[in-house]
């Protein structure tokens, strides 16, 4: 099923026509409406009439996560407070939160975009979804609230940290589908298993995101819970969920292109890159009315395909994120991603998919200790069947990063189960 | 005949084991005899106990990996080289040895935790050769 058809199915012309459009306009709106834009343009000649398609977007300035603190609270915001009738906020990297502001067209906006990655996921009228990210200034639980009433599904708004009144309601309500992070998601299958409430699930979809996550991470979920899953992605600064989603192909996910624009970048010349290379992800917001971004910088690494997809779609789709720019770690001089380690765990059926890398430096020697939890399937009396998995795992990873790490068997639940953002690494090497 | 011995996986931190012990005292669990098999990140504390399967449900309950496994419990009489003697039947069968350790010492005989590469097979060659083996029952009642 797709929710937009006329939107998310239009000829690429079309889409080019309708995006420039989109961007002469609001290239026009924050010249007059945002005093940060204007300064910007005019520091380096750019008129409003200067942009005349969606062609002309790399005159633009980029916009950072930093810009936004540097103008906390509402600096960025292209309307009066009468206009806003939302705030969100994230959490900053460093220092005060992310704010964004939203009007009453903004909000239309968003459900639109999560109803049709719903949709995508097979979520209609007659489900039962548990809203199980966290409602308030985190834009999860809301997002994904809004989109889900606007295609007429029972929401049941459970948010987060509960996990066992989560899995009764899911099992007593006969949920037919979820949206929450994709660690969690794992959590709650270990909570069923652990209950025995596995078989006594309807559940036939998860809407997963807020997180990175993996293929094989997919994989394990839709085994453990026999669902299928769906990858959302989305982030406050330009949105919330539903900037874009996975179809049931897996194939990328379809951004919302005629609302967000997106524009991969080499991460050295920050230049647009062809479809298929990795690069970091930009997005524009062509609708927006709140506070519209121009060419802010997500630091998700990706690569974008602008080919149709075998459900019909044509909207560009962006490949599961490759890491971010700022979450890579250099250990011993090679650039490690957490994700690298994770799809290097699912591989090892001995142990669960839970980690915790702790990078240090001893000696001036980079050290990775990478700590893991044995499946209760495999515990055993005897040392050396231990140390024999140790040596499994360690070999597995460095075949995986290319560098050798210790691997520590923890005792059962003993790392982070995290119902929001997950945290795999602890970094004591205090190098920023 | 085997005995259940319960096996608990305890990272080397500081109180881990008394914790266990805890735990097991609280559910009035006594324990026989027990061994530490400790590497330098963690141990295996093995336990015979007059419970094992509540033991286990207990520890899982408080968040530790426990096992229960099939172990033989023989007793030996107290005569030089009878150890020995058995170790060469069992190895002549093509049986390892993957772990022993002693349980406790009486006046004529002392008692041997005994672990095989092949359960099923000890435990025939144990009666074959007319070892006395005991269950856990056996030693609680002693
Ligand atoms: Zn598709």
């Amino acid at each position: 099923m797709i929710w937009n058809e006329t939107k998310e199915c239009m000829s690429r012309e079309q889409m080019h026509d309708l995006q420039s459009k989109r961007l002469v306009k609001l290239v026009d709106y924050v010249y007059h409406n945002v005093e940060f834009y204007r300064r910007k343009m005019q520091a380096i000649d750019l008129m409003p009439g200067d942009i005349k398609s969606i062609d002309d977007i790399t005159k633009l300035p980029f916009t950072t996560k930093d810009d936004l603190r540097d103008n906390y609270p509402f600096g960025l915001f292209a309307v009066p407070n009468s206009e806003i009738v939302r705030i969100h906020a994230s959490s900053g990297t460093t220092g005060k939160a992310t704010v964004v502001g939203y009007t009453r067209k903004d909000l239309d906006i968003w459900a639109e975009c999560v109803a049709r990655c719903l949709t995508m996921a097979g979520v209609a009228k007659d489900d039962i979804i548990q809203i199980a990210y966290g409602y308030g200034l985190f834009t999860g639980g809301l997002g994904a609230h809004g989109g889900a009433e606007k295609i007429g599904a029972t929401v049941v708004p459970m948010s987060t940290g509960n996990s066992k009144k989560l899995t009764t309601m899911m099992v007593d309500f006969g949920a037919t589908a979820i949206a929450c992070t994709p660690s969690y998601l794992l959590h709650i299958s270990e909570v069923l298993a652990a209950e025995g409430l596995t078989d006594q699930i309807k559940l036939k979809a998860a809407i997963c995101g807020a997180e990175p996550w993996t293929e094989k991470m997919r994989h394990e979920i839709e085994q453990r819970l026999r669902i299928k899953a769906y990858d959302i992605y989305g982030l406050s600064e330009v949105m919330g969920p539903g900037v874009a989603c996975d179809c049931a192909f897996h194939k990328g996910l379809h951004v919302c292109e005629d609302h967000f624009y997106p524009e991969v970048l080499n991460t050295k010349t920050l230049l647009p890159v062809a479809d298929g290379e990795t690069g970091e992800l930009a997005f524009t917001t062509l609708t927006k009315e709140g506070i519209p971004l121009i060419r802010y910088r997500t630091k998700d690494l990706t690569s974008i395909d602008h080919s149709t997809c075998d459900c019909g779609r044509t909207s560009a789709r962006i490949s599961r994120f490759k890491g971010r720019v700022d979450d890579m770690l250099i250990i011993r001089g090679v650039n490690v991603f957490p994700s690298q380690i994770e799809a290097a765990l699912i591989e090892v059926e001995e142990v669960t998919p839970h980690y915790m890398m702790i990078v240090d430096r001893v000696n001036n020697l980079d050290t990775l200790e990478v700590q893991v939890e044995v499946d209760p399937k495999y515990y055993t009396d005897e040392v050396r069947a231990i140390e024999a998995l140790t040596k499994k795992i360690a070999h597995v990873i460095q075949q995986a990063l290319g560098i050798s790490a210790k691997v520590k068997i923890v005792e059962p639940q003993t790392l982070i189960r995290s119902e929001g953002k997950a945290v795999h690494v602890i970094d004591n090497r205090k190098l920023y | 005949m085997f005995a259940k011995q319960l096996t608990v996986f305890i990272e080397n931190r500081t109180g881990r084991l008394s914790e266990v012990l805890g735990v097991l005292k609280e559910n009035n669990v006594n324990i026989l005899s027990l061994s530490l098999a400790d590497t330098t990140e963690f141990g295996l504390l093995r336990l015979i106990v007059d419970n094992a399967a509540l033991g286990k449900e207990k520890l899982t309950e408080n968040g530790y990996s426990s096992l229960l496994s099939d172990v033989s419990i023989i007793a030996i009489s107290h005569e030089v080289g009878n150890l020995q003697s058995l170790l060469k039947i069992i190895d002549r069968a093509g049986i390892n040895i993957e772990y022993m350790y002693g349980l406790s010492i009486q006046a004529t005989e002392a008692y041997i935790v005994l672990k095989a590469s092949d359960s099923e097979k000890i435990d025939a060659l144990l009666e074959e050769n007319g070892v006395k083996t005991l269950t856990c029952e056996d030693l609680a009642k002693m």
